[in-house]
């Protein structure tokens, strides 16, 4: 337990830090969302009906882009053979890595979808949506997207193959996610049919996610 | 704690690098470890913390609890494991809390290692044999019995490396045991050797 909290807050310090990764998914999130009015023209209604999609997608990309150096910046200054030394168990040490680096990527993302989802439209329901279905659905892309961080912590150029390795995983999440946050304002589905599901994705990947890049550090020693 | 290794051959890539490697380490040992580069210093290394499975062989760890040998050990490496963004504080004391079993204070090994002075300091700011310093400085935050030198007195000028003799001497005293691979005579007292020559390994006797 001593060990998880070392690790989380020294992530957490790293990231607050002067090239640390913590405004780096935030600008890129905001980057997106304020392009894709711009291209589809001041279409208020066509705005608001594809909102909840545009911030899912924006989210999706805004974890990936931070994803890579998730383990990989461990490998390369030595501290990966540090984190091999713990008295606890490989998976503790992912589990502690995954959660700082959903604090400081997939919860802001999170709480900032309101003021985002002003640039698309959205009205006050499909903006709460947004915050739940995020604030769910991240931690699954975060989990899912650690295993191919680890399965490429060692390779230089490792972020579009981890891209390529993950995205097909994360699609059942960007689906569940985006009609969860439609189902909010209105459609045939009630809401916790999709959000239910959602919510066992993120629990799912979290227990595979975590076994995962644990076994993936292990095995590329 | 004590080490048996029995026959250890290392594998890397196709090539077997060495072979019929056996020593024994009891609390207080030093073990040097000597050879040109690329014989598989390193390698050694890399097996004993765990990093490497050996093709063939053993290790046997006693004495030692319940704790596995990757617990017991502490790994000072080329690359030194710090962070750059942090302070020279910040980097210890998390070792301190991550590796449990904590020893002494921050401030008290970053004195041992002469760098109080740069506790503030983020690690980018520092030299190389600063920053080789505070990855040594991590050798005293937590009590671990094996120290694990990958040429420890790379970058370090004289006054340091008699400094790092004498935590070695130290460690040694408190019944500790420390594998060191060298090119530079480290000067430990009634340190086994063994030199590792490809597709042999000799044990070339007691006293260096």
């Amino acid at each position: 337990m001593r060990s998880f909290r070392a690790l989380l807050i020294r992530d957490l310090k790293l990231a607050a830090r002067v090239g640390g990764s913590g405004m780096m998914g935030l600008v890129f999130f905001l980057a997106i969302v304020t392009l894709i009015p711009f291209a589809l023209g001041p279409d208020l209604n066509l705005l608001s009906r594809i909102g909840p999609a545009i911030l899912w997608i924006a989210a999706l990309l805004a974890t990936l882009i931070g994803l890579d150096r998730l383990f990989q910046a461990d490998e390369e200054d030595g501290s990966l053979d540090l984190l091999r030394l713990a008295p606890v168990p490989m998976e503790i040490v992912v589990l502690a890595k995954v959660l700082a680096h959903w604090l400081t990527t997939g919860l802001p993302l999170a709480l900032a979808a309101p003021f985002f989802g002003l640039l698309v439209a959205l009205s006050p329901e499909a903006m709460l949506a947004m915050v739940v279905t995020l604030l769910v659905g991240t931690p699954a892309l975060t989990f899912i997207g650690a295993i191919g961080a680890a399965l490429t912590a060692s390779l230089r150029r490792g972020g579009l193959i981890l891209a390529i390795l993950v995205l097909p995983f994360m699609i059942p999440t960007l689906i569940f996610g985006v009609a969860a946050a439609n189902a909010a304002v209105g459609g045939t589905v009630p809401f916790e049919t999709p959000f239910l599901i959602l919510a066992a994705l993120s629990l799912i990947a979290a227990v595979i996610g975590t076994f995962g890049a644990a076994a993936a550090l292990r095995a590329g020693e | 704690m004590r080490l048996d290794v029995q026959n250890l051959a290392c594998d890397r890539g196709e090539r077997r690098i060495f072979t019929g490697l056996s020593f024994a380490l009891a609390p207080g040992d030093a073990l040097v470890v000597r050879g040109r580069n690329g014989a598989g210093k390193s390698s050694l290394l890399d097996i004993l913390a765990g990093r490497l499975r050996p093709a063939y062989g053993a290790i046997r760890l006693s004495e030692a609890g319940e704790r596995s040998l990757p617990e017991c050990l502490h790994s000072i490496g080329h690359r030194d494991a710090l962070k750059a963004a942090l302070t020279a504080e910040e980097n210890l004391s998390f070792a301190r809390d991550f590796l449990g079993d904590p020893a002494l204070p921050v401030h008290a090994a970053l004195d041992a290692v002469g760098l109080l002075h740069a506790a503030h300091l983020p690690v980018a700011y520092l030299s190389a044999g600063q920053r080789r310093r505070i990855a040594l400085a991590r050798l005293l935050v937590a009590r671990r019995p094996l120290w694990l030198l990958d040429e420890p007195t790379s970058a370090l000028d004289t006054a340091s490396q008699d400094m790092l003799l004498g935590l070695m001497e130290r460690h040694r005293t408190d019944g500790g045991i420390v594998v060191a691979t060298t090119h530079a005579p480290l000067g430990l007292k009634d340190a086994k050797e063994i030199r590792i020559e490809r597709e042999v390994a000799s044990l070339a006797g007691e006293g260096a």
